[in-house]
Parts: C-alpha cells; sequence; structure tokens
C-alpha cells in the first residue's frame, strides 16, 4: 500500500531535481526564464481573492506558461495569514498573490518574505510597494468597503437606503444587516479598521456597539453579506465594490453604497515567501502579476490599480473618482493594531449566540 | 518400541492455558489403517492437524521413515487431507475441485486423465461439471476424497469424515472408503468419535481422552482388554463391579453386559437382583437389575445384562422380577489402577 | 497402488512467510495510519506551540473561556435534541416498515435512505430555501399563503437538518433490531393473556433495547461532530465542531485545535465502548431457533404508521426537490425562471467534481483492496496470534473516530518536516488514505462477517494440497466474497464523495473535493452553486449505486446458491 501512496511525491522531487538541473542549463546559455518551461513545474500560490476572479487572471499565465502547473490555495484573508503563518516552518507556499498588505505586514516582522523586485516594479506607485529595494511586497490594487443595499427589501419595509456608517447604527435596521468576520475577512477587519483610525478607538467601540445591536450575521467570507444582500436573506450586506458591483449586473436588485465617512480599504499585495529553495518559476509568477495582461483584468474589477493605468477608465459602478473615496488611513498602524482589535472584537461580539 | 514408518515423539500442544495434547507417541505402520478415536475435546482433531502440518506442535517430534518433517510445512509433507466439512470449494465444479492440487505439479493432459480416472474411482463420472451445492451429501463426502487422493498421497488423513451423512449412507461410505484403502494401501489416519465406525474400519485404534492417548491397540485388544475404567465405558457397555481386594492399593473390576450369566436361584456365586428396566433391542433384551442384599433390601446398585431374546422367552423374565446372575471369572476386566474410574464419569 | 512418481513433484511451496510478511506490513500500516496519528493529538494537546509540556492547560484555557463553554453547552443541547427527534422518528419509520402491514415499503424504505446518498450541507441548504429570510415557506411561497417563519439561523436550523443527516442512520440499525424477532415470544406473551401495549413494553423494547442504547449513542456522536449542518444554518450559533475548524483553519492554533478535538472524542470513545457492550448482549436475544416476526392485520395501526411514513417521506423529498429546484432559479427570489447556468463547467476536466470522483475511486478501489487483504488475513490466517489481534483491534479504532478529528489528527501526523511520510501531504494520496480510515471499520466488520460465513476449511485445503495461499485466495475465497466487496467498494465510494469532516483539513491545493467546494462556495454565500454541486454528488451516488448493485445482483444469486445446502 504505501509503495503506491510513494510514488507521487517522490515523482515530485524528481522533476524537481530535474527542473534545477534544467535551470542551471538555462542560465548557462543565459536565455530568459521561459526557456525553464520546457519541463513541467508545480508552484503553490496562495491567495485570498475570490475564486472567479483567480480564474480569469490566471488564463494569461497558464497561455504564456503552459508547462508551469499553478496550484492555487484560496480562503478568505484572515484563514491565509492564519495558515501562511503556522506554516512558517515548513512553508507550503511558494507565492503569495493578492493578500491583504496589512497580513504581508505582519508576516514581514515575522521574517516570512523573502526579498525580490518582480520585472517592471519601477512601474509600480512607491505608495504601493515595501520601501526596501529590493521590496519585499509589492501591491496590486486596492479595495474598500461598500454597503450593499437591498432596494426591493427597503422598499417593503419602506426603509430609506443608508449611506453612512452613522446611519447603518440607527435602530431600524435591527436584524437586516450581515457583515464580514474581521478575524477570518480581510474586508471586514479593513471596515473595522477604518473605524478605528476614523474615529478613534473608543468612539469605534461604542460606534460598534450600536451596529451590533443591527447583525442579524457576520459571516466567513467578504463578498457573502453582498450576495446574502443580493438575495434578500439579509436586507443590508457590509462588502466591498467589487462584489456589490457584480451581483448588480446579474441583475440583483441590489444598490452599491461608498459610505460618506470615506470606504476602509486595504491592498492587494503579492510576495515571495522565504523557503529553503526558492523555485524560478515564483519569480517568473510574480513578474507576471504586475504585467500588463493581469493589470488590466485587475482593473475590471478595481478601481485603484498599483500602475497608472494608460486611458483606463474606472469599472463600471465606481465614482469618477474613486481615491477621492478613500478613508485616510495608515496601513502599518492597522497592521500592528490588527491582534488586539481582533483580540478585543472576539471578546465582545464573537459569541453572539442568536442571530435575530 | 521399534520406531514405525510414521512416528510420534514427545508430542504437546497448549492454546493458550488450555492443553490441547501431552506427551503423545505414535508409531503407525506403513499402510496400517489407524483411527484415533475418543469423546470431543480430547485432542484428536488437533492431533491430525499436527500430522497434517496445519497445526504447529509446541513440543515434540515427527518422522515419517526416520526423517524428522516436524518443521515441513504442510503442502510438502504430501498427506492428503480430508475436512469434517469436506471444505469443497463451493465455486469449482466437481472436476475442479478434484484437479485444484494437480495445477502445478501436472500438465494439463495430465491432469485430465488423472481427474477422468479419480471420478472413475468414486463413480462421479456424470457429476463433473456440477458444481458441490448440487450434489448430496454422499456424492460431496466422495468428491472430497478423491480430491485428497488425487496427488497419490503417502498418507491419508480424515477427519470425522462420515459425521454428516445420515446412518444409511454412513454404512455405505464406510466400506467404501476400506475398499480404497485395500486398493492402493495408503497409510490412513481418521479421526472419529464414534466407536462402531473405530472397530469395524481399524487396523488399530489410538483411544485418546483429556489430551492423551489412553490405550493402542487393535478393536479386538481394545475391546476385549481395555487398560482403563474409561476406554471400557466409551468402547461398549460395561458394568463396574467392585475393587479387587485381593490386589494391592485395589484395582477395579467390571464386566460387559453380554457377558453377566444369568443362573439358577443356588448357584454358590450367584447375585440376586430385580428387574428394573426391560429394553428391546432385536437380538437381545438388554435389562437393568437392581442389586438385593440381606432379605431383599434394595441396595440402589445397578447391573446391566444383555439377554439373547430366545433366553428371555424360555426363562419368563418380566419387570420386577427377580434374578439370578454371575460374572464368570474369565469375562472380569481388572484395571491397574482406581484413579481413571472417576475420570470417566 | 500406482504411485506414479511424477506425482511427487512437489513445487516448492511459498510458504506462510509471504503471508506473514504481507500480514506485518498492513498491521505497520495500520499503525502508521491509525495509531501514530493519534498519539500526536494526545501529546499536541498537552504541549505548547515549541513541543514544552503544559499538561492539561489547554482544557484549563477551555473551560475558562466563557464563549468556548458555550460552544461545548450548544453542542451537547443541539445532539440531545436531534438524537431524541431522530431516534423517536425512526423507531416508528422502523417499526412502520418491519411490524406494519402498510403499502409501499419500498418506495418509502428508499425515500428514507436518500440522505445518506447526499452531502449534509445540502440539508441546510434546502433549509435556507424553504426557511431562510426568502424561503418558500417563510414568504408563504412568494406571497400565495400566509408567511410562516421560523428562526432558521441556529439551533433550529442544526437540529433539523441534524435530524434529516442521522434519521436514516437510527432507521438502518433500529430496522435490523426490530427484523431480527423471536416470534414465539410473542406467541407466549399472548398465550399468557398480555395485552398488545403489555407486550410492547416487556417484549418488543427490551429486544431492541441495547440497539436502541447504541442508535441513541451513534446518532449523538454523528451531531456532535458534524460540521456540515452548523456551518450552513448555525449562524452564530457555535457548536464545538465548527469551533474546532475556527481554531484549527481560522486561527491555526492547532493546540487549541487538539484540545477540543480531544473533547470531541470523548462521546465517540463512550458510545465504541457501549456498542461493543450492546453487541455482545444484544445476541443472546436471539438462538438459531428463532420464528420470524409474522405481521398480523390491523387497519387502525396501518393508517397511523402510513401516517408517519408519508410525512417523513413527503419531508425528505421535499428538501430534496428544493435545493435542486434552487440550483435552477436564476436569481432567487427575484427572477425564478429556470436556467442551467450552474451546472455548466461542473463536469470540466479539472473541476472540484472530477477531483471527487478521483478521490472516491482511488479511496473505492484501494480501501476495498486493503479491507479485503486485512479482514481475510485477520480472519483466515494462521499469522502470529498477537499480531492478528493487534491489527483487529486498530481496526475497530477508527470506529471510535469523528471525520473531523481524523482529519486534524493527520495534519498534525503529516504536516511536519520532520516526518518521513511528510511528502504524502498536500498530495492526493493523503485524501485518499484518510476516506479509506474514516470508513474502515465498517467495511471491516461487513467484510468479515461475509468471510465467517466460509468454510473456514478452505484455507487448510489448499495447504494440505500444497498450493499457495494467494493462489486460494484468487481461485475462491475472492470469487465467493465479490458481492459484499462490490458492497464495500460501493460504500467507500458513496461516503467518499459526501465527506466534509475529515477532508477539509486535508485537501491539495489542486484537488478540492466536491464537497469542501460546497462549503466554500456556501461560505462565499453562492448558495445556488453549492445546491447545484450537491446535486451532481446526489445524482453520481445514486447513479453508480444502481449500476453495480445492478450488475452484482446476479453475482449475488449466484453466490448465494452456491454457499447454500452445505448439509445436503
Amino acid at each position: 500500500m504505501n509503495i503506491n501512496f510513494k510514488w507521487k511525491p517522490v515523482a515530485a522531487m524528481l522533476i524537481v531535481t530535474g527542473l534545477l538541473a534544467g535551470c542551471g542549463a538555462a542560465k548557462q546559455e543565459g536565455s530568459s526564464p521561459s526557456a525553464v518551461a520546457g519541463k513541467p513545474a508545480e508552484i503553490n500560490v496562495y491567495s485570498a481573492m475570490e475564486e472567479e476572479q483567480i480564474e480569469t487572471y490566471l488564463t494569461s499565465f497558464k497561455s504564456e506558461y503552459p508547462n508551469v502547473k499553478v496550484n492555487i490555495v484560496r480562503d478568505s484573508t484572515g484563514i491565509m495569514t492564519a495558515k501562511l503563518i503556522a506554516e512558517k516552518d515548513n512553508p507550503q507556499a511558494d507565492v503569495i498573490w493578492g493578500l491583504a498588505a496589512t497580513s504581508l505586514l505582519i508576516m514581514d516582522d515575522q521574517k516570512m518574505l523573502e526579498p525580490y523586485a518582480p520585472k517592471g516594479v519601477e512601474r509600480v506607485l512607491p505608495e504601493f510597494k515595501d520601501k526596501a529595494n529590493p521590496p519585499k511586497w509589492v501591491g496590486i490594487d486596492i479595495w474598500e468597503t461598500a454597503i450593499i443595499v437591498n432596494k426591493a427589501e427597503m422598499e417593503k419595509r419602506k426603509l430609506t437606503i443608508p449611506r453612512t456608517y452613522e446611519e447603518l447604527a440607527k435602530p431600524e435596521y435591527k436584524g437586516l444587516i450581515a457583515m464580514p468576520h474581521p478575524a477570518s475577512s480581510g474586508t471586514g477587519y479593513l471596515t473595522v479598521n477604518a473605524l478605528n483610525q476614523l474615529y478613534g478607538k473608543e468612539k469605534a467601540w461604542q460606534y460598534m456597539d450600536k451596529l451590533h445591536e443591527n447583525m442579524m450575521v457576520y459571516t466567513h467570507s467578504g463578498s457573502k453579506p453582498a450576495k446574502m444582500a443580493a438575495s434578500g436573506e439579509a436586507a443590508i450586506g457590509i462588502s466591498y465594490g467589487y462584489s456589490g458591483i457584480v451581483e448588480k449586473k446579474k441583475g440583483a436588485p441590489v444598490e452599491v453604497i461608498f459610505p460618506k465617512e470615506g470606504s476602509g480599504w486595504d491592498m492587494e499585495a503579492n510576495a515571495l515567501v522565504k523557503k529553503r529553495e526558492i523555485k524560478p518559476e515564483a519569480k517568473l509568477f510574480l513578474d507576471w502579476a504586475i504585467s500588463d495582461e493581469p493589470m488590466k483584468e485587475y482593473n475590471k474589477n478595481y478601481a485603484i490599480l498599483s500602475i497608472k493605468q494608460e486611458g483606463g477608465k474606472p469599472p463600471e459602478g465606481y465614482n469618477q473618482d474613486p481615491v477621492s473615496q478613500l478613508a485616510k488611513l495608515d496601513l502599518y498602524q492597522a497592521a500592528r493594531d490588527r491582534d488586539a482589535i481582533l483580540a478585543e472584537w472576539e471578546k465582545k461580539y464573537g459569541s453572539k449566540a442568536e442571530p435575530k | 518400541m521399534k520406531p514405525g514408518y510414521l512416528s510420534l515423539r514427545g508430542i504437546a500442544k497448549h492454546f493458550g492455558k488450555q492443553t490441547a495434547l501431552q506427551d503423545i507417541h505414535l508409531d503407525i505402520k506403513k499402510h496400517e489403517f489407524i483411527c484415533l478415536l475418543g469423546p470431543s475435546g480430547c485432542g484428536k482433531t488437533t492431533l491430525l492437524r499436527i500430522l497434517a502440518g496445519l497445526e504447529k506442535a509446541d513440543r515434540g517430534k515427527l518422522e515419517i521413515s526416520g526423517k524428522d518433517i516436524t518443521a515441513v510445512p504442510a503442502g510438502k509433507r504430501n498427506f492428503g487431507m480430508m475436512f469434517q466439512s469436506y471444505a469443497l470449494f463451493p465455486n469449482l465444479s466437481v472436476g475442479e475441485n478434484i484437479a485444484y492440487g494437480l495445477r502445478n505439479r501436472l500438465s494439463k493432459s495430465q491432469i485430465a486423465d488423472r481427474v477422468e480416472e479419480l471420478l472413475g474411482l468414486v463413480e462421479l463420472g456424470e457429476q463433473r461439471h456440477k458444481v458441490p451445492a448440487q450434489l448430496s451429501g454422499g456424492q460431496q463426502q466422495r468428491v472430497a476424497l478423491a480430491r485428497a487422493l488425487a496427488f497419490s498421497p503417502d498418507c491419508l488423513l480424515l477427519d470425522e469424515p462420515l459425521s454428516a451423512l445420515d446412518a444409511k449412507v454412513r454404512v455405505k461410505l464406510r466400506r467404501e472408503i476400506c475398499r480404497l484403502h485395500r486398493q492402493f494401501g495408503m497409510t490412513t489416519i481418521m479421526v472419529t468419535h464414534d466407536q462402531e465406525e473405530a472397530l469395524t474400519m481399524a487396523d488399530r485404534i489410538v483411544v485418546m481422552n483429556k489430551s492423551r492417548i489412553i490405550q493402542v491397540g487393535t478393536p479386538n485388544e481394545v475391546y476385549e482388554n481395555p487398560r482403563t475404567p474409561f476406554v471400557a465405558d466409551f468402547i461398549g457397555a460395561v458394568n463396574f463391579i467392585g475393587m479387587d481386594k485381593n490386589k494391592h492399593g485395589g484395582a477395579a473390576l467390571a464386566i460387559r453386559p453380554e457377558n453377566v450369566q444369568l443362573v439358577r436361584e443356588d448357584h454358590e456365586k450367584g447375585k440376586q437382583g430385580v428387574v428394573r428396566e426391560l429394553e428391546y433391542r432385536g437380538a437381545h433384551y438388554r435389562l437393568v437389575a437392581e442389586l438385593l442384599g440381606m432379605k431383599d433390601a434394595p441396595l440402589q446398585q445397578f447391573v446391566v445384562i444383555d439377554v439373547p431374546a430366545e433366553s428371555m422367552i424360555s426363562l419368563k423374565i418380566r419387570m420386577n422380577q427377580k434374578i439370578f446372575f454371575a460374572f464368570p471369572p474369565e469375562h472380569v476386566i481388572q484395571f491397574d489402577s482406581t484413579a481413571d474410574l472417576a475420570a470417566a464419569q | 497402488m500406482n504411485m506414479n512418481i511424477w506425482l511427487k513433484r512437489i513445487r516448492p511451496n511459498a510458504g506462510s512467510w509471504s503471508q506473514n510478511i504481507v500480514m506485518l506490513t498492513m498491521t505497520a500500516a495500520l499503525l502508521i495510519a491509525i495509531l501514530l496519528p493519534l498519539g500526536e493529538l494526545v501529546m499536541k494537546a498537552v504541549t505548547d506551540q515549541e513541543g514544552g509540556f503544559v499538561g492539561l492547560a489547554h482544557f484549563a484555557n477551555y473551560f475558562s473561556t466563557p464563549a468556548l463553554v458555550a460552544s461545548l453547552w450548544n453542542s451537547i443541547k443541539v445532539s440531545t435534541m436531534t438524537t431524541f427527534i431522530a431516534v423517536t422518528l425512526g423507531f416508528g419509520f422502523a417499526y412502520a416498515l418491519e411490524r406494519s402491514g402498510i403499502q409501499g415499503k419500498w418506495f418509502f424504505r428508499s425515500v428514507a435512505l436518500l440522505p445518506l446518498f447526499a452531502p449534509s450541507m445540502l440539508h441546510g441548504l434546502a433549509l435556507i430555501y424553504l426557511f431562510g429570510n426568502q424561503g418558500l415557506i417563510s414568504t408563504g411561497f412568494f406571497g400565495l399563503l400566509p408567511e410562516l417563519r421560523i428562526p432558521l439561523y441556529g439551533p433550529v436550523g442544526i437540529v433539523f437538518s441534524e435530524v434529516l443527516f442521522t434519521f436514516p442512520q437510527a432507521y438502518l440499525m433500529l430496522a435490523v433490531a426490530l427484523k431480527s424477532a423471536d416470534y414465539r415470544l410473542y406467541e407466549a406473551a399472548e398465550s399468557l393473556g398480555a395485552s398488545k401495549w403489555r407486550t410492547f413494553w416487556t417484549v418488543t423494547v427490551p429486544g431492541t433495547k441495547f440497539t436502541l442504547i447504541s442508535t441513541v449513542f451513534v446518532c449523538f456522536v454523528l451531531t456532535f461532530t458534524d460540521f456540515g449542518a452548523p456551518k450552513v444554518v448555525g449562524g452564530q450559533y457555535n457548536v464545538l465542531a465548527t469551533d474546532l475548524y475556527k481554531q484549527v483553519i481560522g486561527q491555526q492554533n492547532m493546540q487549541m485545535g487538539a484540545a477540543v478535538g480531544v473533547l470531541l472524542l470523548i462521546p465517540a470513545v463512550v458510545s465504541f465502548v457501549v456498542d461493543r457492550i450492546s453487541q455482545r448482549k444484544q445476541s443472546g436475544w436471539l438462538s438459531a431457533k428463532s420464528t420470524p416476526y409474522r405481521i398480523e392485520g390491523n387497519r387502525r395501526r396501518d393508517a397511523l404508521f402510513y401516517a408517519l411514513c408519508s410525512a417523513v417521506s413527503a419531508i425528505i423529498l421535499g428538501i430534496f426537490l428544493v435545493a435542486v429546484y434552487g440550483s435552477l432559479v436564476k436569481v432567487w427570489p427575484y427572477s425564478l425562471s429556470i436556467s442551467f447556468s450552474r451546472y455548466e463547467g461542473l463536469f470540466e476536466g479539472a473541476g472540484p467534481f472530477a477531483n471527487s470522483l478521483i478521490i472516491s475511486l482511488g479511496t473505492a478501489i484501494i480501501g476495498t483492496l486493503a479491507t479485503f487483504m486485512l479482514a481475510y488475513l485477520i480472519e483466515k490466517s494462521r499469522a502470529c496470534p498477537v499480531v492478528r489481534h493487534t491489527s483487529y483491534f486498530l481496526s475497530m479504532l477508527p470506529l471510535a473516530l469523528p471525520g473531523l478529528v481524523l482529519g486534524l489528527i493527520y495534519v498534525f501526523f503529516f504536516n511536519n518536516p520532520n516526518q518521513p511520510l511528510n511528502g504524502l501531504y498536500g498530495t492526493v494520496w493523503i485524501v485518499i488514505l484518510c476516506n479509506i480510515v474514516h470508513f474502515y471499520s465498517v467495511s471491516f466488520l461487513t467484510m468479515t462477517s461475509s468471510l465467517k460465513k466460509l468454510d473456514s476449511e478452505f484455507e487448510a485445503a489448499s495447504e494440505s494440497m500444497n498450493v499457495p495461499w494467494y493462489q486460494a485466495l484468487l481461485r475462491v475465497t475472492v470469487p465467493l466474497s465479490l458481492p459484499t466487496i462490490l458492497e464495500i467498494f460501493i460504500y467507500f465510494f458513496i461516503n467518499s464523495m459526501v465527506t466534509v469532516s475529515a477532508v477539509i483539513f486535508l485537501y491539495a491545493p489542486d484537488l478540492k473535493p466536491a464537497s469542501v467546494a460546497i462549503v466554500n462556495l456556501e461560505d462565499s454565500g453562492d448558495i445556488a452553486p453549492a445546491a447545484a454541486m450537491s446535486t451532481i454528488i446526489i445524482l453520481t451516488n445514486l447513479l453508480v449505486r444502481t449500476v453495480i448493485m445492478g450488475l452484482s445482483g446476479k453475482l449475488r444469486k449466484r453466490t448465494e446458491g452456491l454457499l447454500l445446502r452445505k448439509e445436503g
């Protein structure tokens, strides 16, 4: 039985060995890394981006490097962060692609990231990448808090559409709101962080106490509240812009509201995982991840990109000036506060017994 | 003792804390037909399986023609074994069952010839394509026998081969086994708990009880001169009639029912009794008499007496009638010790 | 006797050493696959992250965190409720089918077993479609009828879907107990003038008492350790199983996860022991002379049970149909037109559905082979008794291992760079191995009881004819066991298709199974695609079962014929 079981890892090791040999040969010839792709290779990519996004993004990588097998491990931001930290001593991931920058900052603190300057990194706007050179992480886009409101449900209940954080806490929305859990969802944390930095610690908790009263459910994923709002399961979902816009496009009776006080936001960023054997394909992947093709795809979902798009228009459903919508936030501070905020949050709201 | 063709020396076997065999010594001559006889749980099947190589003895040595085969695995001993359940393979036809052990030894055509020969031998030529479930019990038994004989074993081992059959078929197959034994002369060892089977079939009987061999001898020896009360009681019926006070330590005495003699009232060694039970057995009657003491007081001691049918009529014996009988000294069996008397009960 | 010399050319026997090697290898595999990972769990539960011994600190920590203690109580409450309802319904249903004269038993039986073919999340999904805020029943079929709202998310939803999940198990176990009654006891009771009611309490209940106890424990443990239902309809109502998931996946806190895992293990171990004891006791109630139960005519009883069976069947069928309907509706509840868009791409080469097929086939093939070999060697070989007893014990052990705990201990054991088998981690093989162990004990018991029915002398007969054991195995034992082997194959396949608890911790990045995909889809709010995926799994399972049972039907009859009439 064991003989049967062993062949795959052994085969994989043989392939990797072969690749390293091939790599050496390639260097001697001085040819481009794509020559490496002559033999099949595998890289593990950890990502917190949406499942359907990943698929479309990857098509250009697959057509360019058909011989590199990309294994995507996807989960929500909180889980990917915890997973990466847990695997610190035996990293399974080769590349982190599209994970919240606040999480990457924590990992950088724990010396888990390998500095690498992907090809074209000079085009990335300075505020979107690590200040070190070579940078340990490079951003690709920004996503932000949005309130997804089901108009049909609002009409049925004769309620007005909330347009600010302040309005969300009004008692008439009691039991109607779904929001992502900040410990597991990046969207959840960036929203809580925004409240924290906008209002200041004390006022933020007071506000969230009131918001908690209106909560129907804290979801695991950041996009779920948008989907719940779309199906009317919840009347209002606190989510992020893209997910609400997708539902609207599909025909759900929702409106996507960016709160007046300014949206919470975080950056989706990439990094190379520090480990004993760094595969050349991992670097190849990071080079590709900020190249033109995927950037164009990111832009279909996100308004704010780390590389200025020539004549690029913000995607449908976004304000003309998406940057002005963002709250003034300090990501480094957000990373430092994360543990304390999550612990306090869990203590206050974690055991909300029964949703009503 | 001169070692025989098949010789067992000090075989012992335990299953966990249970003793199955202890200190078994036995010599078997070539071509002999041996019956291992004993009550269930006496270790006879274990002994057969040790002979077959299906169990390993804890101690002792097993030799065939002077060659030590104690450690030789079952398959290489060239012993044919027939199981109590027959162990016919239900999914294989009669022919395939018989050919089963030949596949690794012979060519295809040789197998076909051999199967043909064996089917003729057990008169099952017609049934070769049937599966065991389609055969009667007697037919199944003969297939099993043919299978055990297929590769001409040096020794044939039979584990209660007839126990699953009804009485009529049993007698018929008993004769068939004896015929095959006479015809081929392979050394045969058969396990049975049926004394009649052992008496009619065996050249020698090995009586076993409580994981030991109690007596080895021809059927006649074992019947006429049982060495212990157990053997006397197990083979045939017997009356235990007290102790011989002349012998040192006191030896038990016994007599078989057919040897008890009915006598006249004034016979010098006559004893008196009352008929308490009467059983008609065809050629004879078996009666149970209660001994009477002084002044005809019942002693609550009983003697079993077999009386030929014609004597019953001539003597006009009825229930509760007083009778007189004697134990002819030439028929009284003496045992060396009383130790086994308890063991028999 | 004409002793042909050529007959004596005996080929050297492969001997039993080859058998001993196989036996030892497989026992070693059991040790590695079951016992060592379990040891790792206990180790983790009493050490800190750096491996230092901390005793019961994690448990102390657990019991001093009010939220976590609350989940423990929630788990107990929900499991008790579920057990009570499922066992009551299961008993009623089994009684109706085994002891009453109602019509359509075949139909009711099929419906009752339907939930076994579905992933446990399906019930939750269907309940959302029925009782969610936009559910069919909550909104009174979108306004046609008065609204009927229940607080679905929370204990109500969990209990509802756990009852659906455990009901078939309860029914199956109790049906066996009710079927195997000794009618002579009923005749005796009647002749002694006992009333029907008294007979029920003095004969029926005691006769099924031990099975009833076992059933109660099985249902309790299934609910206590299930993850699918609370995940989907639990809302903010935390239970132990979701806690474990949160600790391990959400916070990657393995030590705390281990402590929760040990807690989850407790009722399972108790259930295991109780089941062993009650099996021994129950066997005394039946003898070879027992006569089967005869059903007497009784209109009122039949009408009552018919109503019960119809109601239960309607609920089960309703749940399944609603799930299918939900997967087809375009935008629930705003655009009710039918569309097959959720099913597009499900069958594509590398999707979760294909992964599940690979995993399930792998599990079924390797699992069936391994189970058969182990059952055969333990039951039929004469290898060292100590080794066989060890193997037997190890083979029963997975009965006490809930899937969630099994998955967890595999993470602990295999995801360790110093572990020689670390290479398995992250491959499809570890998922297959985990599934095999998860469903091994039941298969093993089925296989063993089937092998017990074969003559124990077949092996000895072969041995005495110098035929190697593996030839006897292939020519006789395997053909005669084929119906059971196929049954086990189906069991492995279906369960691997629907299981989520064990594999959720283990699945390889490139091989996410469909059941996990359902959890992920539901997680991100994609209810309809999750329902579509569940529907596909059910259909596949039904198809596989029908095809294999169809093929093996004839085989089974033939084999039964062969094994019949042994005494002639």
